[in-house]
């Protein structure tokens, strides 16, 4: 089934590189990301039910958390091909895009997709980090896609800082090799399993730099402060169902490497060290994020910097550590996806209808364009955290959870910092949504563009609502992070 | 292979890659620079053959072969060919010069023996003790990274990173298993390619490599 999951995305890369573009190529790379959630669903469902599967003479592997990172990646791939045959449709029409130009990026997306799933999938930490190393490659074209000279500034910046904080994270993995050569020979080198079970007698010396090194290098493409100022350029200049992507599920995706290295360095080291760490990135990110949000003029921006508060706030919940708080973690990896995809998703749409990503210049978004403008509204809602969107409740269980472990003053800086940014986020939103409307007719959104932003919307409420569908494979899932 | 031919081939190979780092720093051709990167990806297959040979270890024999080829021939190529678009092209303007690039070099191969210390008390061996050469020329490659406004310094400068974490792979571990790094070489040979790319898409918007006049994104 796991080779399944990656051969999915890269046969509809082929199909989308082989024949020339058209709409049906871009429908069908959605109707390939909606099977790969459905196949990630029963994958979730198989392993909950059973114990993790493994593949490809052990290569792949699938536990709960896998399962988990497969359905994130399904959902919000879904949303953003849906919109990429808009996107890339508008792009030919206004001739800014050739057909040949618009197969490159349907070729890139499915490759982007498969290297997420491989890293997800991935036994091997070397095998992880080569698949995290592609995502880097691949979506570097994707970000210059338009091809203007700012675009083609972020995808420098990108590529350049992005390889630099990978080539850290790889003397991590080295170091951690090290570690576990120095135990004995394992029958796998490298692999996560073994490398947990002998986690107790890796050398802690070596392993305090390994994860150090692992936090800043993986913590490079999760978008944590202090390598963190590609982020805000690279997902406002890529086109809006890349920045969903990137935004919505390729940071978490290199999260979730900085939460496999945290249980070998947690059994290693003991919690209090990796607790640190995460705690001192965590604020420092948040910090960042609210003194450079207040002065925001442009809402692609805003998101972009948006995320870099969203992963503070997942660095300080894996800091805290407990069952509760990966649990709350893993539910705002969701949360976010879902709410900063749909945003994205909106704001590319606004781009295109308005022409402009400045703040200043898009007024009255409400009454002039109702729909769009409610989405990205309640978009923001969900993404402030209020009820009854999922991150209310992820947000305050990483909180409660920060409080039970002691943590609790790291949570009152968290606090103010996010009051700080809930402000700041609502003057600019108040200023794009609100004001007089002007003497034009509203203008509708077509039902194409809005039936999957609103889908998506309504999706992060109802995991916030519902414990049901999500409770066991969160629980087995929090359980593999925090034993 | 005798054990002391051995130790100082060995030395003298781990040494010539921080060497090559160091000399980037001082060379303002960029052309100079590239043949410098191609020595230093040279030197860096040596000390995985001379290990291989040493340890009776083909696969990283094979693994050397393999950095001979794409560090020492495939990537300069690649990036010489867009710099001979520009024969002339100079690093002209560093935001540190260099007699105090040379000294801050001096100062991270310190910094790089006394970072390693927990790491070379763990492999007692000839290689263990050169591992600080391999931490000491990734940061004299991250040193030139930010104090160098060229796209092809840049680029160098993300190779030189990439060369001494090999060096410290090679040095610990005898390299990684072999699927990792066939895998690692193949996206650190893609990531050169991209760049490539973007350096001639960046020259013909731009009119030059000069990263200087990016400055259109900022807050």
């Amino acid at each position: 089934m796991m080779i399944a999951l990656l051969l999915l995305p890269l046969a509809g890369g082929l199909v989308s590189g082989v024949v020339p573009w058209r709409r049906g190529i871009g429908w069908l790379g959605t109707a390939i990301a909606s099977g790969v959630l459905v196949t990630g669903v029963v994958l979730a469902v198989d392993i909950v039910h059973g114990k993790p599967m493994s593949a490809l003479g052990g290569v792949l592997r699938a536990d709960a958390l896998s399962a988990f990172m497969v359905i994130v990646i399904g959902v919000i791939a879904t949303l953003s091909t849906w919109q990429g045959v808009r996107y890339l449709g508008a792009e030919i029409a206004a001739g800014r895009c050739t057909r040949r130009h618009a197969a490159l990026y349907s070729v890139l997306v499915q490759a982007f997709v498969a290297t997420m799933l491989l890293a997800v999938l991935a036994a091997n930490l070397g095998v992880l980090w080569v698949a995290i190393e592609a995502t880097t490659v691949v979506t570097t074209f994707l970000v210059g896609h338009r091809r203007t000279r700012s675009s083609l500034e972020a995808s420098w910046k990108y590529i350049v800082i992005c390889s630099v904080g990978i080539a850290i994270a790889f003397l991590g993995t080295v170091l951690v090799y090290l570690a576990s050569l120095h135990v004995g020979h394992g029958p796998h080198p490298l692999d996560w399993t073994s490398l947990v079970a002998q986690s107790h007698q890796l050398n802690p010396g070596v392993m305090r730099l390994a994860f150090a090194l692992i936090v800043i290098g993986y913590g490079t493409k999760v978008g944590l402060v202090p390598m963190h100022s590609w982020l805000p350029d690279a997902h406002s200049q890529a086109p809006a169902p890349v920045s969903a992507l990137m935004s919505g599920v390729l940071l978490t995706v290199a999260f979730y490497a900085i939460m496999r290295f945290k249980v070998i360095a947690d059994g290693a080291l003991g919690p209090t060290f990796p607790r640190t760490l995460l705690v001192i990135v965590g604020l420092l990110s948040l910090l960042v994020a609210a003194s450079l949000l207040l002065t925001q003029r442009d809402y692609k921006r805003m998101l972009a910097y948006h995320s870099v508060e969203h992963m503070g706030l997942i660095a300080l919940g894996a800091a805290a550590g407990s069952p509760l708080a990966i649990a709350a973690v893993l539910l705002h990896i969701l949360g976010h996806g879902l709410a900063k995809g749909v945003l994205f998703l909106a704001s590319g749409e606004i781009l295109l209808t308005e022409g402009t990503s400045e703040i200043e210049r898009v007024p009255a978004l409400l009454s002039r364009r109702p729909v769009l403008g409610g989405i990205f509204g309640f978009g923001l809602f969900a993404l402030l955290g209020f009820p009854p969107f999922s991150l209310f409740v992820s947000e305050l269980n990483m909180l409660r959870a920060e409080f039970q472990v002691g943590l609790g003053w790291a949570a009152a800086v968290s606090l103010v910092c996010m009051a700080v940014i809930f402000a700041a986020v609502m003057t600019h939103g108040r200023h794009l949504l609100l004001g007089p409307r002007g003497t034009d007719a509203p203008t509708m959104t077509p039902a194409l563009v809005a039936v999957p932003l609103i889908g998506g919307l309504v999706g992060c409420v109802f995991i916030g609502v519902s414990a049901w569908p999500l409770e066991s494979l969160l629980h087995a899932a929090a359980r593999i992070v925090a034993p | 292979m005798s054990v002391s031919t051995y130790t100082s081939v060995l030395g003298l190979a781990a040494a010539a890659v921080l060497l090559c780092a160091v000399v980037t720093l001082w060379r303002r051709s960029l052309a100079a620079i590239v043949r410098t990167l191609a020595v230093q990806g040279a030197a860096l297959a040596c000390v995985a053959m001379v290990i291989g040979l040493h340890e009776h270890n083909d696969g990283l024999i094979v693994v050397g072969l393999l950095v001979l080829g794409a560090k020492a021939v495939v990537v300069p190529l690649l990036i010489g060919r867009v710099v001979h678009r520009d024969p002339n092209s100079r690093e002209t303007d560093p935001l540190v010069n260099v007699p105090a690039s040379l000294v801050a070099a001096g100062a991270l191969t310190f910094l790089a023996f006394a970072a390693t210390r927990s790491v070379t008390s763990l492999v007692p061996t000839t290689a263990g003790r050169l591992i600080p050469f391999g931490l000491a020329a990734m940061l004299v490659g991250f040193f030139a990274l930010v104090t160098r406004r060229k796209a092809v310094s840049q680029i160098v400068g993300i190779l030189l990173v990439d060369n001494g974490v090999a060096l410290v792979a090679f040095l610990a571990t005898a390299g990684v298993p072999l699927l990792v790094e066939l895998g690692a070489s193949l996206d650190v040979l893609l990531v050169v390619i991209v760049l490539r790319v973007l350096a001639i898409q960046m020259r013909s918007h731009l009119g030059s490599f000069d990263l200087d006049q990016l400055t259109e994104l900022h807050d």
